[in-house]
């Protein structure tokens, strides 16, 4: 099948094109240089034209999810759209159903998502919610940061073990890449407890977060990974943490890089750029992370931007959940996995009168708009963390237009005048900007850029059209046509075939799940496997002929290969 | 002779991994490691051979075709108003999807036996969530162990061996001697008889023991009276103090907490108590659920509906409302003009009420085995059993999703199959 997209204004930063009239042509799901005579057309009219959206750090499916939603009838009740001949029903805002996850991304221009976080017992359940989210491609994050095993590897210094855990562990759990989240403190939870910086020493395991993290990073290059080590902070979401994350940061220097990206990914930074000892005298130190990030060439971040109303807090830091849900009084959900990880869901509602959430607000944007280079600083809102995906189109807005931004300070609690920078800032930001945070800079981050955020020949044929016209109009000030344009894309084409049209679902083929197979030498697996056989025997509840997530959960794989080069043995 | 090593038991929620099945021909003839209950099913039972339909529900069955029974049950639902798809917790998440997919189709309600069970633990969990974690926590690191309102001896044979009392792990070498084993019930049952402390609480007084465990807890002894729900108030202190000094607690509940008095608030205050613990020590609860895929049903229908379950897809978008959408509801109402009853047995849970009512209306039966809903049913279509016949998904208890071995071929259409093909038909009538 062919298609070709003509007068379409392309933004696409790989490529260095930025608004020009470019024709795409699109043959076999793949962009190709030219197709023939007997191609469908789409006129794009001048119209808008990116690379399909790609997130990298986003909630989507799995254990905690489900939690969210089993938690909130409350939330499935807001968002409901029937089912249509095409459409299964939509449900819910902050925890969606699995389809309307991936109709909702699609009807914004986004073709490809990563869930966050997943521990590797639990990531079958992972698999049958990606199974089941249509149209997008997909792929899931697998923690290592509190895992036994890990941390026992770490102990030892024995860096070959740990990286043949590592890629077995991405094998058992059809893992995309290494999470990190709050490491150590996840075992500390175990009895209630937590580190309470890097150089903790986490009880019985002795080991630091500091060996976690590095030792992490010095195995994900050995490996040659996709994408880099993905790190929740420890200390997130307290005031003052924005010292353990310029520390954490830090650490990337000790590491080289395998691929041209970064080698630490330091995620959702409106909840690790806080200053201040307390709720009280809590400020944004947005600055000064930013600052890091423009004097530094190996850590990227992406932004957790708030979104005022309703959200649902999840992550593998239970501690931290303990503590919000002690703030809110409210539901909490707590979902420790043995020898693993922990975790946490507590629903938030972020409302505009409160000084903490005015100023975490600000941090998100001021991280954008204070760090020079958009590669630096991908856009999510840690879909549900900070808010649900569906606003990325606000926060869109936001970054493109300081007088919507000046309107939203009007709203607010006048802590983000004292507190924050963001009232002074008046950098707009461009749709090349906007496609690199939304686009490029993810897939580069993701270790994904040769098929994944660009439009050259080669790269996958997902495309979003949208309807404005970048010519014709001032993002400045008609944010309001900025932000719906991006809500409701005029086209989405994934994988060459037209999947929204107007704004509507016309077609739910199934994505494809990206996983990482890594090779390492068969002697480095036997030895770590003799331990990871202990750990069955002895610890967990299940047997290790049950753990590994089979074939049948992966439906349509897209196996990326990485790995050290097997040593031959003479 | 065949031998499946890792093998899973498709009885209990403890969903025990660790079977080693022998096979000769196409039979079961030993389940190793199986407890009685997981063994009895395994080994087979009166299965219900072909298809049976019958128009006066005081006559006799007649043999009928596959083909006929799944063009008559697709009848019934296109022709009902209110039809109730229930039942699911004996089937793979597999057949779930299938059974929600037909449920939409039909504009039906879709609803699970935990409407029956453990449905109040849902309602907790939506007002105040759940503080959990996977078994093997418990089995590494509990010290204390609670079970109130279940008795595991008799309904989850192995989750003291192996999770909760005489497991043992890193943190827990010493297995049964390190832990402290408490048990809260209104009668002496046979976990009471190996436990460390019985609380016997009196018929109907769950919530107010929990409320006095609570105001003891955060310092207000003084408040609460000499006795409380029949426990005497020195044994509540006590058992305050033995709760603070575990260094991780686990609390199991079962119905005797989510079917009594208070139903739904018990859990509500049980799962506050945890709460509070968790500011003194680490603490954990979990529903001892039944059958062993009634948590997968949960999981399917939240990730595809938003919903656990109760769903009503008669607008066309998933309608939640335990109390008007439960499958006693509708009955109870008389409002259910047809029932689609599979994997789970209403003629034998259901109050007497809710079967006369099922009586009354066409319902179909899908299920491997002759049971009282067979005595109610119109239309009866036998399927292989799931996770003996049929490989596919099941959750643990403790949401662990797990893939269920086939140990032998089916002699039976599998309910996937089924489902389909009922689906493909109703879509036929209706002209889609």
């Amino acid at each position: 099948m062919e298609l070709l997209i003509k007068n379409g204004a392309v933004y696409d930063p790989k490529n260095g094109i930025k608004g020009d009239k470019t024709d795409i042509s699109i043959k076999d799901g793949k962009i190709v240089d030219k197709v023939s005579s007997k191609a469908s057309v789409i006129d794009a009219g001048g119209r808008l034209v990116m690379p399909g959206g790609v997130d990298a750090h986003s909630h989507i499916a799995g254990a905690k999810v489900n939690v969210g939603r089993i938690m909130r009838p409350e939330d499935t009740r807001s968002g409901l759209k029937p089912r249509t001949k095409i459409t299964r029903p939509y449900t819910g805002y902050t925890v969606p159903n699995v389809y309307a996850m991936g109709y909702r991304y699609a009807q914004m221009g986004y073709t490809t998502v990563f869930e966050a976080a997943q521990a590797i017992m639990k990531a079958r359940h992972t698999h049958e919610e990606l199974e089941e989210i249509p149209i997008i491609d997909k792929g899931a994050l697998t923690l290592f940061g509190s895992n036994w095993p890990t941390m026992d590897f770490v102990r030892e210094k024995n860096m070959d073990k740990l990286a043949a855990y590592v890629a077995w562990g991405l094998l058992a759990s059809r893992g995309f890449g290494v999470k990190v989240v709050n490491p150590g403190g996840g075992e500390m939870w175990g009895f209630g407890k937590n580190v309470t910086g890097l150089d903790d020493v986490v009880p019985n395991f002795d080991v630091t977060p500091r060996d976690i993290i590095v030792s992490l990073m010095k195995v994900n290059e050995m490996l040659g990974l996709p994408h880099s080590v993905h790190l929740h902070c420890n200390n997130t979401g307290k005031p003052g943490d924005y010292k353990t994350t310029l520390a954490s940061m830090e650490l990337a220097k000790q590491v080289r890089p395998s691929k041209d990206r970064q080698v630490l990914h330091v995620t959702h930074l409106t909840f690790n750029a806080m200053g201040g000892t307390n709720w009280g005298d809590f400020e944004s130190k947005a600055d000064e992370i930013a600052n890091f990030l423009n004097n530094s060439e190996n850590v990227t971040t992406d932004m957790g931007q708030l979104i005022f109303g309703s959200a649902t807090t999840m992550t593998a830091d239970g501690p931290l959940q303990y503590a919000n849900a002690k703030l809110t009084h409210g539901k909490w959900g707590n979902g420790d996995v043995e020898l693993e990880d922990a975790s946490g869901v507590v629903p938030m509602y972020y409302a505009r009168q409160v000084s903490v959430f005015s100023i975490m607000w600000a941090i998100g944007l001021e991280l954008a708009l204070l760090t020079k280079d958009p590669y630096k600083v991908l856009l999510t809102t840690d879909h549900p963390n900070g808010g649900p995906f569906v606003n990325y189109p606000e926060v869109i807005a936001l970054l493109m237009s300081n007088k919507k931004r000046q309107e939203e300070i009007k709203t607010l609690h006048e802590a983000v005048h004292k507190r924050t920078k963001i009232p002074g800032i008046e950098r707009e930001l461009d749709f090349n900007d906007i496609a690199i945070m939304t686009r490029a800079g993810s897939a580069k981050v993701l270790g994904l850029l040769d098929t994944k955020g660009h439009l050259g020949a080669g790269a996958d044929a997902d495309i979003a059209i949208y309807d404005i016209q970048p010519d014709q109009i001032d993002p400045s000030v008609e944010h309001a046509k900025v932000k719906s344009a991006f809500s409701s894309a005029a086209y989405t084409i994934k994988g060459g075939e037209i999947v929204v049209k107007d704004g509507q679902i016309v077609a739910t083929p199934m994505g494809r799940t990206f996983w990482v197979d890594a090779s390492v030498p068969d002697q480095h697996t036997d030895i770590m496997m003799k331990d990871i056989r202990l750990k069955f025997k002895n610890y967990y509840s299940i047997n290790l002929a049950n753990y590994m997530v089979q074939d049948a959960y992966v439906t349509h794989p897209n196996v990326v290969k990485a790995g050290v080069i097997s040593v031959e043995v003479s | 002779m065949a031998v499946i090593t890792d093998a899973l038991c498709p009885f209990c929620g403890c969903t025990c991994d660790d079977l080693t099945i022998v096979t000769e021909g196409n039979k079961i003839i030993e389940a190793k490691h199986a407890c009685k209950l997981g063994a009895a099913k395994i080994m087979g039972h009166h299965r219900i051979k072909a298809p049976m339909m019958r128009t006066d529900k005081n006559g006799n069955f007649k043999e009928v075709s596959y083909e006929e029974a799944i063009n008559e049950t697709a009848k019934i639902l296109v022709n009902s108003k209110r039809p109730l798809l229930y039942g699911w917790a004996s089937a793979l998440c597999e057949v779930h999807k299938k059974g929600i997919l037909l449920a939409e189709e039909v504009g039906g309600i879709i609803d699970n036996t935990a409407s029956v069970c453990h449905g109040p633990s849902t309602l907790a969990v939506h007002e105040k969530g759940l503080p959990t974690s996977t078994l093997g926590q418990v089995k590494n690191r509990a010290d204390v162990v609670v079970f109130w309102g279940s008795n595991p001896v008799q309904a989850h044979p192995r989750h003291m061996g192996r999770y909760s009392v005489f497991a043992k792990g890193f943190f827990s070498d010493k297995g049964r001697r390190g832990r402290k084993i408490i048990v809260a019930d209104v009668r002496k049952t046979e976990t009471a008889n190996i436990a460390d402390e019985y609380i016997q609480v009196q018929q109907g007084s769950d919530y107010l023991v929990i409320s006095a465990l609570r105001a003891i807890l955060s310092g207000h002894a003084d408040v609460v009276p000499d006795a409380v729900g029949g426990v005497p108030k020195e044994q509540l202190v006590k058992l305050v103090d033995t709760l603070k000094a575990a260094k991780f607690g686990a609390v199991f509940f079962g119905m005797g907490l989510t079917q009594s008095q208070g139903r739904y608030k018990n859990i509500d205050n049980a799962i506050s108590l945890i709460f509070e613990l968790n500011s003194f020590t680490k603490y954990v609860i979990m529903p001892m659920r039944g059958h062993y895929n009634v948590t997968g049903f949960g999981q399917v229908c939240s990730w595809e509906t938003g919903f656990a379950t109760a769903v009503d897809f008669a607008r066309g978008v998933p309608y939640y409302n335990p109390g008007e959408t439960a499958a006693n509801d509708l009955l109870l109402r008389k409002e259910a003009d047809a029932a689609m009853i599979i994997a789970g047995d209403a003629g034998a849970h259901f109050p007497a009420n809710s079967v006369r009512h099922l009586a009354k209306i066409p319902v179909v039966q899908i299920d491997p085995y002759w049971n009282p809903t067979t005595e109610v049913a119109n239309v009866v279509i036998p399927t292989a059993i799931c996770g003996i016949e049929v490989e596919g998904t099941a959750y643990r208890m403790d949401g662990v999703s797990l893939r269920y071995r086939k140990m032998i071929e089916p002699t039976h259409p599998t309910d996937m199959e089924v489902l389909d093909r009922i689906t493909e038909r109703v879509r036929e009538i209706k002209g889609d």
